[in-house]
């Protein structure tokens, strides 16, 4: 198995005809994701790489059953993008587009409370499983259908722990780039339970940085409900307190959000800590031999 | 993007919450006639404006009783770079002061508006240890911290004020005005997309009016392209050069103080890169994401923001390639090698698509640049090239 999506999932594009979600849309059905339309409000009935272009998301489902949604839209309208998803019943949104504004996140997770749909992102590269669904912007090729759940605050060190677990040949289960927004959908415990309940994920890597305390409280749950052995790597351990390094929620706030409070808090759940991201692999090899 | 101490103090006045009169001057002699032709009185507040705080005890904020001690605290304090714990070891210009009339305090509180990334809501913060620092406060005497969270839809509501007012130890007229006081914060908060609202402290006046005597606003910077009235608010002096120019061509850099210059794409690896470099016992010089799509284009921009920092001995890029391929990256790093002119070692970790061609090329290149085998090789070459230099 995998966690959230596998071969049915059925993905629109919200944002379908612009430049990213243009390319990143032929990429992902090229990898063989079931692309079923897309979302650009005013081209509705049009035809967009041989897929139908709706109006609205809810056009959208009526008419191809989608379960999964890809946002492309820019900041000032995806949080809006979302609600729509969420309110049309899709349930897995996928949010790429970076830089929203935290306050349209605040109002965004109050209603995707009350409607239980579940989010990814924003400012994430996306969730792959390999060989069978990609639905975001990472490169596919760099993946192998494996044993490791990976789930991840940071892009291009996701990619990282891929490529590394593939080449030791453990390969992946699904990769979850979870983003790296301050308030955002779904977290590390949320990833850590999928994994957990998934039969075919043996290990996770989980990738963590600096800003906030959400590594701490998985490293919390870890202790209490995860039974499958866990590394993780934590970034930011060089970074000056008070600067915002790079995403959003990347930033050490009167003393809190610390590498070592992190790094610290996992150690004593018992995971194995990388020290360099170099290790990521290795590291997860050793979790999985004790 | 922060606001300077006058320019919160005006977004508080347009929302009716009490400040004290005061004037932002550039030159000492409208600090005198300030203090003469507007403020009156016989003792007058002289506050540096930088965007940190700690500036009392680094003599940025100074009670002066006479004329000749206001013209002494101008003169001193305008165009010179103060240094606070908090900010970098260069300090920060004084451009600008402001003068204030002074006021009999009778007691100092706390209050902020934050997004809290725990409750996801925004958060309103109040302790009756006004005048430090919350971050001590919640050190040592966290029962004196009261918070009131807020529902994005639902908004402060006025039962969650008095809360916080009695929980301060209010009475009589104070219980609606603090109410009243936050509901305007609240408002502010919201509608200037605010990232915090600091106003540390709120004082009671002797004659029992509530004012805030100190106030730091931040706003949230993915809000600014619709809040276009802090446009012409932003100070760039109080920023490292160099960061402003990166900010200029949309890349993402920070000043740090080592000798190593990082070039890596993505958030998250441009930290884990710098942690490399110490972990080898190197120092990064900067922290720089050039974004997914590394053109030469952007590489060379980045080239030229690294070697502005005359301490730079050597730079490290770190590209892991995914949608965009090794090879097109090597060309990119090569053009923008060239028309540089780097004059510092080059050493460059590439992963990805395509990363052999991307080598290959490089090599033939005939540039003065070191490919390498993985993310440790990177980082011990890089740290052995400075340490080669300064031998």
């Amino acid at each position: 198995m995998s966690i959230l999506i596998d071969k049915n999932t059925k993905v629109i594009c919200q944002g379908f005809t612009g430049k990213q979600g243009t390319f990143h849309s032929e990429q992902a059905m090229v990898y063989g994701t079931q692309m079923v339309g897309g979302v650009t409000p005013g081209k509705g009935g049009q035809s967009h790489l041989g897929l139908p272009v709706f109006n609205t998301v809810r056009d959208a489902v009526r008419a191809t059953s989608a379960d999964a949604s890809v946002i492309y839209v820019p900041a000032n309208y995806a949080a809006d993008s979302i609600m729509e998803a969420a309110d049309a019943g899709i349930a897995l949104i996928v949010c790429i587009t970076e830089g929203i504004p935290v306050l349209d996140m605040l109002n965004v997770k109050a209603a995707l409370r009350a409607n239980g749909a579940r989010l990814i992102g924003p400012n994430c590269p996306g969730i792959i499983t390999p060989d069978a669904c990609k639905i975001g912007i990472m490169p596919g090729a760099i993946h192998l259908r494996g044993k490791i759940g990976i789930v991840s605050r940071s892009g291009t060190l996701t990619y990282e722990a891929v490529h590394q677990t593939t080449q030791l040949g453990l390969g992946q289960t699904t990769c979850v780039g979870i983003g790296g927004d301050p308030i955002k959908g779904l977290d590390f415990i949320d990833c850590l339970a999928l994994f957990e309940a998934d039969s075919e994920t043996e290990a996770i890597i989980m990738v963590g940085e600096i800003g906030g305390t959400r590594e701490e409280e998985a490293a919390d749950y870890i202790k209490h409900h995860v039974t499958k052995p866990v590394a993780a790597y934590i970034a930011g351990q060089t970074a000056p307190k008070g600067k915002r390094m790079g995403h959003a929620g990347a930033i050490i706030a009167g003393g809190s959000g610390t590498a070592e409070a992190k790094i610290r808090a996992l150690a004593e759940a018992g995971v194995i800590v990388a020290e360099s991201p170099a290790d990521m692999g290795l590291a997860v090899q050793k979790a999985m031999q004790r | 993007m922060n606001l300077h101490e006058y320019q919160a103090k005006q977004l508080l006045r347009e929302f009716s919450i009490n400040t004290p009169r005061g004037i932002v001057v550039e030159d000492p002699t409208h600090a005198e006639l300030a203090a003469t032709g507007y403020l009156g009185g016989e003792a007058w507040v002289v506050k540096a404006q930088i965007h940190a705080g700690g500036r009392g005890k680094a003599g940025g904020v100074r009670l002066v009783k006479s004329l000749d001690d206001l013209r002494t605290a101008a003169t001193d304090l305008l165009g010179s770079q103060l240094v606070t714990y908090q900010n970098a070891p260069e300090g920060q210009l004084v451009g600008r002061l402001l003068v204030e009339e002074t006021l009999g305090i009778a007691r100092e509180l706390y209050l902020s508006v934050l997004v809290d990334r725990e409750t996801e809501r925004v958060a309103v913060v109040a302790s009756s240890a006004g005048g430090m620092e919350i971050e001590e406060v919640a050190a040592t005497h966290p029962e004196q911290i009261l918070r009131e969270y807020c529902d994005p839809i639902l908004g402060l509501q006025a039962f969650q004020c008095r809360n916080l007012a009695f929980g301060l130890g209010l009475t009589g007229a104070h219980i609606g005005d603090l109410t009243r006081m936050l509901q305007a914060l609240y408002k502010l908060f919201i509608e200037s997309d605010l990232s915090l609202l600091e106003i540390n402290p709120l004082v009671i006046t002797d004659d029992g009016r509530m004012v805030a005597l100190d106030c730091k606003m931040s706003i949230d910077d993915n809000a600014l392209a619709r809040q276009k009235k802090f446009a012409d608010m932003a100070d760039t002096t109080q920023v490292d050069s160099k960061e402003v120019a990166a900010q200029a061509v949309g890349l993402n850099y920070i000043a740090l103080n080592g000798n190593i210059g990082c070039m890596v794409n993505g958030a998250g690896l441009a930290m884990a890169t710098m942690d490399m470099i110490k972990l080898h016992g190197g120092a990064p010089a900067n922290f720089l994401d050039v974004g997914g799509g590394a053109t030469a284009d952007t590489v060379a921009r980045a080239f030229k923001i690294i070697l502005s920092d005359s301490q730079v001995k050597a730079v490290l890029v770190n590209i892991f390639g995914g949608i965009m391929r090794c090879d097109i990256i090597a060309d990119g790093i090569i053009t923008a090698v060239k028309e540089v002119g780097v004059s510092v070692p080059v050493i460059v970790r590439l992963e990805g698509t395509n990363v052999a061609l991307g080598k290959q090329k490089l090599l033939e290149s005939g540039l003065d640049i070191m490919t390498a085998d993985g993310l440790t090789d990177a980082a011990v070459r890089a740290v052995a090239a400075v340490q080669g230099a300064s031998a």
